[in-house]
């Protein structure tokens, strides 16, 4: 009686008749239902939000890529031209909004700065490489976030990439093989010839020819125009053979029979841009622009994308199956993984914290020893000045000696002299001590006694040593 | 802004969060100018507008794909709807004889024709429910639903993780579910609230009242009004949903569709002869409904709405709002993708233990959860 819980998948669960999306069989009709207006919503919705296309511009500085972009979207993008004199490749990109009646674009043009300016090309196109994986990054980031906004996410993934080879008339530099051999798994290449109104007709057929094959000889894979759709099928062929396209750029109009035409004026004629005879400028923008942007967009995105993501995917240690086959080893790979790392973080932690220990310990027994040593300097300079209060006492002492010494023959010769001043005959000895006395103290007892030598000498020195003590 | 999706054909439309589950930033107009990108003018025609016509062209080719699934208890004319709709005999009627006992348990049932319309392919795979609210006990009678809807979004997450992805992933999510609501005139009943309570946070759910014609237009608008109050009161956001209007003219448009919520709708596949037409119709003792005769019905009203204007805009609200709630909840409860020491702008989540897949019933759990994470 009770609605059987879905829990399992869906061959498990006897809850389904039927999968979705088996056996289908046409149905026919009986009426007008509306669904052909689904690409009309399809288009609609697109509209609202807007196309973004980027282009790589690929060629050495000087072949004329931002004349060439000028003169392919009929407007003047900013930038000054390039110096020579640049170190090494920089990629430099710009984004505009473009607006063409109800649709808007925003369109990214990359140029490379500075290629083939170098005297050591080794790693030319290192940049170009890693800037194209550097979008990829960023979008597969995106599209592996938890919360994600993929909707809303401004692609900046190279959609097309328009390498431009010098127009020598010979061969291509072994830079161009070089550069397009990394490049063509990773973008759409178009090679296109620069400045083509160098080179006459006839070089020019025999320069394509050459071009071709050198590419093909080289297994390099540049772009071709999708030819499975009966539509564009026809022209997309015809296109196909003329690769690489030789163009031109030029942004100035001149006046050619009554029309304003962009056009490049030679002493011995005009070369007009938009003229199929003089250059494949035309087809080339028929080609990239009107015919097939929605398909390099695609194959950017389901060729070139998907084997960036499953290169870095597998990159990581992840697979699809397990070697018994069993699908959806994500989840263990993942926890083993995120495991390890776990367990080298806290071994990391582990040493980190040892080592601290370690270096405290040391301090500590630095310290410890510092400490001893003032404790022993301050007992040395105790030591010492013990010793020296010591001398000073004993001094001290040796002189109060001396001093009572004095004393007791001051009052012992005092006796004598009261006793003497009866006999007189003490007088003699008094001089006898002054004259030994006398000598000790010549500048103060000289003045003093000198004046006061009446006096009994005896107390002058007293009075002379207790002002001296 | 343009970009793909995960894959094929399908284009997006910037939309905004679903409360209470997403709570990602305010919804994004479309193509925000920024100072970086200075707008252009063109000095001449350049032929970027041929990008519409390559659009198509492809769209054509790679064809287009719709499901749609209708819930309702037996009887309430759900299979011969779908007949009305798509103008074809996609089901044979049920009608459950005498001897026929009622079915025990829910089974759904899908179907998938290819029609084809002036050029365009429509694949359409509709999925039926057969036995739902028929029971005595209907406790828990969404569950095989919600189940069948979570087994659809893990397919194609499934299919979308893998290394090597094909080119154009099968897309068997449902894009729409039409609700039948029967016509007793007065109100939602329990059982319609707590299942499109449960529903419209997963799908775009469209209610309809089903055999209108046994309602006078009187009752039709005061039965209207009751279960537009009713939704209103449990807070259930069916199709088109209010938070994913884009811009003046999609509200304006799409509050007129509010308004007309739920559609009181008749099917017929039979035909009747009318003033000399031959018109899809009921034949009464008392006159014939016709069923694409506004006045009689809203049927035009239904078809309009899910094929000819909004059939585009309802696969991108599934693909885009529904499908990453869902897919954010997976990914949380069992951290599927890489999320290892190289992957820096990931956004971090708490490590828990791991979960055996069990889309329908933790998904619904981690829901409330993901209202705590605050910090993505």
């Amino acid at each position: 009686m009770e609605a059987e819980a879905n829990s399992g998948s869906l061959e498990d669960s006897g809850a389904f008749i039927q999968r979705p999306g088996e056996g289908c069989r046409t149905v026919p009709l009986a009426g007008h239902v509306g669904f052909d207006s689904l690409p009309d919503q399809l288009v609609n919705k697109s509209v609202s939000q807007g196309f973004s296309f980027n282009i790589l511009c690929v060629g050495e500085t000087g072949l004329g890529k931002s004349t060439l972009m000028d003169t392919l979207f009929n407007t003047k993008f900013e930038g000054e031209p390039a110096t020579h004199t640049q170190p090494g490749v920089q990629l430099r990109s710009n984004t505009y909004d473009l607006q063409e009646s109800n649709v808007g674009l925003k369109l990214t043009i990359v140029s490379t700065v500075g290629f083939g300016d170098q005297i050591n090309k080794e790693d030319s196109y290192k940049p170009i490489v890693e800037f194209i994986d550097a979008q990829f990054e960023a979008y597969l980031q995106e599209e592996l976030k938890i919360r994600r906004v993929l909707h809303a996410y401004h692609d900046s993934r190279i959609h097309a990439c328009l390498y431009f080879i010098a127009p020598t008339g010979h061969s291509l530099k072994s830079l161009d093989l070089v550069t397009m051999k990394k490049l063509d798994s990773k973008v759409n290449i178009i090679p296109i010839i620069a400045k083509s109104d160098a080179i006459s007709k006839s070089e020019l057929t025999k320069f394509k020819i050459k071009i071709t094959s050198e590419l093909v000889s080289n297994g390099v894979q540049i772009y071709q125009f999708p030819t499975d759709d009966e539509s564009v099928a026809e022209i997309n062929g015809t296109m196909n053979a003329h690769l690489p396209f030789a163009v031109i750029g030029s942004t100035e109009e001149l006046k050619i029979g009554n029309k304003m035409m962009k056009a490049r004026q030679y002493p011995w004629g005009t070369v007009q841009v938009e003229n199929e005879a003089h250059c494949d400028f035309v087809k080339l923008r028929e080609m990239l622009i009107r015919v097939n942007m929605e398909d390099l967009r695609e194959q950017t995105h389901s060729r070139h994308y998907e084997l960036y993501r499953r290169c870095k995917l597998e990159e990581m240690g992840f697979k699809d199956t397990d070697p018994d086959s069993k699908p959806f080893s994500l989840q263990e790979t993942y926890e083993a993984k995120r495991n390890e790392f776990l367990g080298e973080l806290q071994k990391k932690e582990e040493e980190m914290r040892q080592m601290f220990v370690q270096r405290v310990k040391e301090k500590e027994a630095e310290l410890k020893e510092a400490e001893k040593e003032l404790h022993e300097k301050f007992d040395r300079l105790k030591k010492l000045h013990q010793d020296e209060k010591k001398k000073l006492e004993d001094k001290k002492k040796c002189l109060d000696d001396e001093v009572n010494a004095f004393k007791q023959r001051k009052t012992a010769a005092e006796l004598l002299q009261s006793q003497g001043s009866q006999a007189g005959g003490s007088q003699t000895l008094k001089r006898d001590k002054e004259k030994k006395k006398a000598p000790h103290h010549p500048t103060q007892a000289g003045s003093v006694a000198g004046s006061c030598c009446k006096l009994p000498n005896c107390m002058v020195k007293g009075a002379m040593f207790s002002g001296l003590l | 802004m343009f970009c793909f999706p995960a894959m094929g054909h399908r284009h997006c439309c910037a939309l905004g969060p679903m409360d209470p589950m997403r709570r990602s930033p305010s919804p994004c107009s479309s193509r925000p100018s920024s100072p970086r990108t200075p707008p252009c003018e063109m000095l001449g025609y350049v032929g970027i507008e041929a990008v519409l016509d390559q659009l198509k062209i492809k769209a054509m080719k790679m064809g287009f794909e719709f499901n749609i699934m209708v819930v309702g208890q037996s009887g309430l004319g759900k299979s011969t709807m779908v007949n009305t709709l798509f103008k074809s005999k996609m089901w044979k009627s049920t009608v459950q004889g005498l001897g026929t006992p009622t079915p025990q348990t829910l089974k759904l049932q899908s179907v998938t024709h290819v029609i084809e319309e002036k050029g365009v392919k429509l694949k359409l795979t509709v999925t039926d429910t057969p036995g739902f609210g028929d029971q005595i006990n209907n406790d828990k009678c969404w569950d095989p639903i919600l189940g069948y809807i979570s087994e659809q979004y893990e397919r194609y997450l499934q299919e979308e993780i893998l290394i090597t992805r094909q080119r154009h992933i099968p897309d068997t999510r449902v894009h729409c579910c039409i609700y039948f609501v029967p016509p007793t005139g007065h109100c939602l009943r329990p059982l319609d609230i707590e299942f499109l309570q449960r529903l419209c946070r997963t799908v775009n759910v469209v209610p309809v009242i089903a055999r209108a014609d046994s309602l006078t237009i009187e009752e039709r608008e005061t039965f209207r009004r009751r279960i537009q109050h009713n939704l209103r009161t449990h807070c259930i956001e069916v199709y088109p949903q209010k938070c994913f209007d884009e811009d003046i003219n999609d509200r304006i448009l799409n509050s007129k569709i509010r308004d007309r919520i739920p559609f009181a709708v008749v099917g017929a596949d039979r035909e009747h002869l009318v003033n000399g037409r031959c018109v899809l119709g009921r034949k009464t003792k008392w006159g014939i409904i016709e069923v694409e005769n506004l006045a009689h019905c809203e049927f035009p009203l239904l078809r309009d709405l899910l094929i000819r204007s909004h059939l585009q805009d309802l696969k991108d609200i599934t693909h885009n709002v529904h499908y990453e709630n869902y897919r954010v909840c997976r990914l949380n409860e069992s951290h599927l993708l890489p999320r290892g020491p190289g992957w820096v702008n990931l956004a971090q989540t708490p490590a828990g233990p791991l979960a055996a897949p069990q889309p329908s019933k933790a998904c619904q759990q981690d829901q409330e959860d993901s209202k705590d994470d605050d910090e993505y």
